[in-house]
């Protein structure tokens, strides 16, 4: 069971770490850990998903809110969110295929970001699924390399994680 | 504060900080990039203890908190000097000591590049401490010693580190001590929360078999007043763990003992029957629960603890109430009653007669537990400290102890070597107290070079040595589950300690008959100077009962009989 968590810690030196360490040291298993800053620079948020049952979640959580400079865990599961991950896919290509190629990107809503002479490079935006969807279709062309952000999720809503 | 702030070095400021926070003693061991502190030191009025090694330092300002309630505080220098600091760091994170460590650093501007006597401390001791600090700026020191103290010791207390470069505590800052702490991400909850102080009440009144099981919590919260008008007016059997010895009286008619894996059997029974447990600052040890699945498999659970993350982490709690253990218990006893439990405490009572602790008392040889008790009715108000082994487990099981603060001893980490210099700190802090490490000759070795510090000091502890040529407990579980091969674990004949006590200047006094033991423990406690009395023990005594490892704990092996 996958659980996603919104992490709002101080933005100073070694938080990351910490909580990094806490998984680590716990056993707890992080599937995609994505960190930046917020509206307000003193702050981050990390959005981590992270594997494991309720007692799992529960353990997490409190552990997350033991550490000093963790400001609030929210479990983005209770409430409706919305998430969305980044990924650049660098496919090879040539003249033969490159219109197939760009055909898979119109449909998944993606967008071609360079190209060179044998390769495309693809920005697609969205939930992990759709992510795996692309690169299954990409993958017969040869996926040269690929980066994805990792989740980044929010409240649905005016209500603040 | 009125007019311009006092323009101060970091190191001047570190001493400013430390009178602001009320520290009497300071332990520690100087080095090159802590030079610019001692200096400071050299003027200031602060009692610095100079130990031989900086484990020693970190047991000490641990032992001195636990014997005080206050902050304990240590300093090392950097590289290996904080590296030393690790193992009494870990062992107070265990046992939830508040402690504030200092350690020196290389240069900001060195940081990073394998300098002469680096080490990342701050990374290394990250889970370790209840949290740590870099300092990378000379005007952050007062704010972060503040906020150290408080995080230290609010809470569920623990260790904090603050690692200070070198330059930080020469540079020039305007020195501003702060009032207040502002923390965001800590706010700790004191109060009980009053709908599930309400239904612990409930649960009480329909309990016919309670059992209160208290831990170090109710000694950190200074909760033992409570606990007792709280087991009194419900009339339920109090067990406490073995860092919350001394915070029940022993000789009340309700007190159990230890639970555990060398608990008395009537509290492990007592445990296994009840229908309610009201654990109160206690959390769940594998060395008190033994089998998860079959620990108190008919009782409902009550967990009284500051720690929300303590709540269903090892056990299933079905009411929890987070907070201090001291408010809790206060805000819980308008709420209860005395219980219906005259057949319970019947049946307690006759286990109690049944299966006491108890050991076969010779004439030819002495048995430790007897030591244990001689000590007791020599001197019933000491402080105990103990290093960790069979000779702990004793001390537990047989000195009758009646204050919190007593009985000081290394609970969740073990840590051999732990209890002379915990002793020289529990001395410093009580030094009305008479202080007795009672040690195994295998754990004193590990950090025997603090005579020097106590004969140096004149502080006068008694190191009360059981001396039976083994690491006793490993030799113990090797005798009952390997088949007695003694892989490496005798020492006998490995030192005289009469002749080390007398190589720094203390005294020592060899015991080696039962009728010796008491005339040695009074001259030791008349001498009032640093003492090491060698008890000769009977060799392969064993502690009993025992629960093995991961067995439920009422299978108890009843070692005596089978001897």
């Amino acid at each position: 069971m996958k659980h996603t968590l919104a992490v709002l810690v101080e933005n100073k030196y070694g938080v990351l770490t910490r909580v990094a360490g806490l998984f680590s040291r716990r056993g707890f298993n992080i599937d995609s850990l994505a960190v930046g800053i917020t509206e307000d620079p003193t702050i981050s948020r990390m959005t981590i998903v992270v594997r494991g049952d309720e007692h799992v979640l529960e353990q997490v959580t409190k552990q997350l809110n033991k550490l000093i400079e963790v400001i609030r865990v929210t479990d983005l599961g209770a409430d409706e969110s919305v998430e969305r991950e980044l990924a650049l896919i660098k496919v090879n290509t040539d003249a033969s295929n490159r219109a197939e190629i760009i055909q898979i990107v119109d449909i998944f809503r993606a967008r071609i970001i360079d190209v060179a002479s044998k390769s495309v490079t693809i920005e697609v935006t969205g939930d992990a699924n759709k992510i795996k969807a692309i690169q299954t279709l990409l993958r017969p062309f040869g996926i040269k390399e690929m980066a994805r952000t990792g989740k980044v999720a929010l409240t649905r809503g005016s209500k603040s994680s | 504060m009125t007019g311009k702030p006092e323009r101060m070095t970091g190191a001047r400021a570190f001493v400013e900080c430390l009178y602001r926070e009320n520290v009497e003693v300071l332990f520690g061991y100087p080095g090159g990039v802590l030079l610019p502190i001692y200096d400071e030191l050299y003027d200031a009025h602060l009692h610095h203890l100079l130990v031989r090694h900086e484990q020693a330092a970190v047991h000490a300002a641990e032992g001195y908190a636990r014997a005080t309630g206050k902050v304990g505080v240590c300093l090392a220098t950097s590289g290996p000097g904080a590296t030393n600091l690790v193992t009494g760091i870990a062992n107070a994170y265990m046992d939830s000591i508040p402690l504030v460590a200092f350690t020196g650093q290389v240069p900001s501007s060195m940081l990073g590049n394998d300098a002469f006597q680096e080490a990342n401390i701050t990374g290394i001791t990250m889970p370790i401490t209840k949290h740590n600090y870099l300092v990378q700026d000379a005007k952050d020191l007062p704010r972060i010693i503040k906020e150290a103290f408080h995080i230290a010791s609010t809470g569920r207390p623990g260790p904090v580190l603050i690692d200070m470069p070198k330059d930080v505590t020469t540079d020039e800052i305007d020195f501003v001590y702060p009032d207040k702490v502002e923390l965001r991400g800590y706010k700790p909850t004191y109060k009980g929360n009053s709908q599930q102080i309400k239904r612990a009440a409930t649960a009480i009144a329909k309990s016919k078999r309670p059992v209160i099981y208290a831990g170090g919590g109710v000694i950190g919260s200074d909760a033992s007043k409570e606990l007792l008008s709280f087991a009194e007016k419900i009339r339920a059997p109090v067990t406490t763990t073995l860092t919350g010895i001394g915070g029940f009286p022993n000789d009340n008619e309700l007190y159990l003992g230890m639970p555990g894996m060398h608990g008395t059997k009537y509290a492990n029974y007592a445990i296994q029957e009840s229908d309610l447990l009201i654990a109160v600052g206690a959390r769940f040890d594998d060395r008190v629960t033994g089998k998860l699945k079959s620990f108190a498999p008919n009782a409902k659970i009550i967990h009284i603890d500051i720690d929300p993350a303590e709540i269903s982490k090892n056990i299933t709690v079905d009411i929890p109430i987070v907070g201090d253990a001291k408010n809790i218990l206060k805000s819980l006893l308008p709420h209860v009653s005395e219980c219906d439990t005259k057949e319970w405490l019947d049946k307690v009572a006759i286990w109690k007669r049944d299966f006491p602790l108890y050991y076969v008392n010779r004439d030819d040889a002495i048995k430790p537990q007897y030591i244990i008790e001689q000590i007791n009715e020599a001197c019933p108000d000491a402080i105990i400290v103990t290093e960790v082994g069979q000779h702990q487990m004793w001390a537990a099981q047989y000195f009758k102890y009646k204050e919190p603060r007593t009985f000081i001893t290394s609970g969740g980490l073990g840590t051999m070597g732990y209890g002379f210099p915990a002793a020289i700190g529990a001395k410093l802090g009580r030094p009305d107290k008479v202080v007795f490490d009672i040690s195994g000759d295998g754990s004193f070795q590990m950090n025997s070079q603090e005579m020097a510090t106590i004969v140096q000091n004149d502080i006068p502890i008694i190191i009360a040595l059981f001396n039976n040529g083994y690491l006793g407990m490993v030799r113990q579980w090797q005798a009952l589950f390997f088949e007695h091969r003694y892989s490496h674990t005798t020492i006998e004949d490995s030192v005289d300690f009469v002749k080390l006590a007398e190589a720094y200047g203390a005294l020592g006094i060899r015991v080696e008959k039962p009728s010796e033991v008491r005339p040695a423990i009074e001259k030791a406690i008349e001498a009032n100077r640093p003492v090491i009395i060698d008890f000769i023990v009977e060799r392969e005594e064993n502690v009993s009962p025992m629960v093995p490892a991961g067995a439920a704990i009422n299978e108890i092996l009843d070692l005596e009989r089978t001897q």
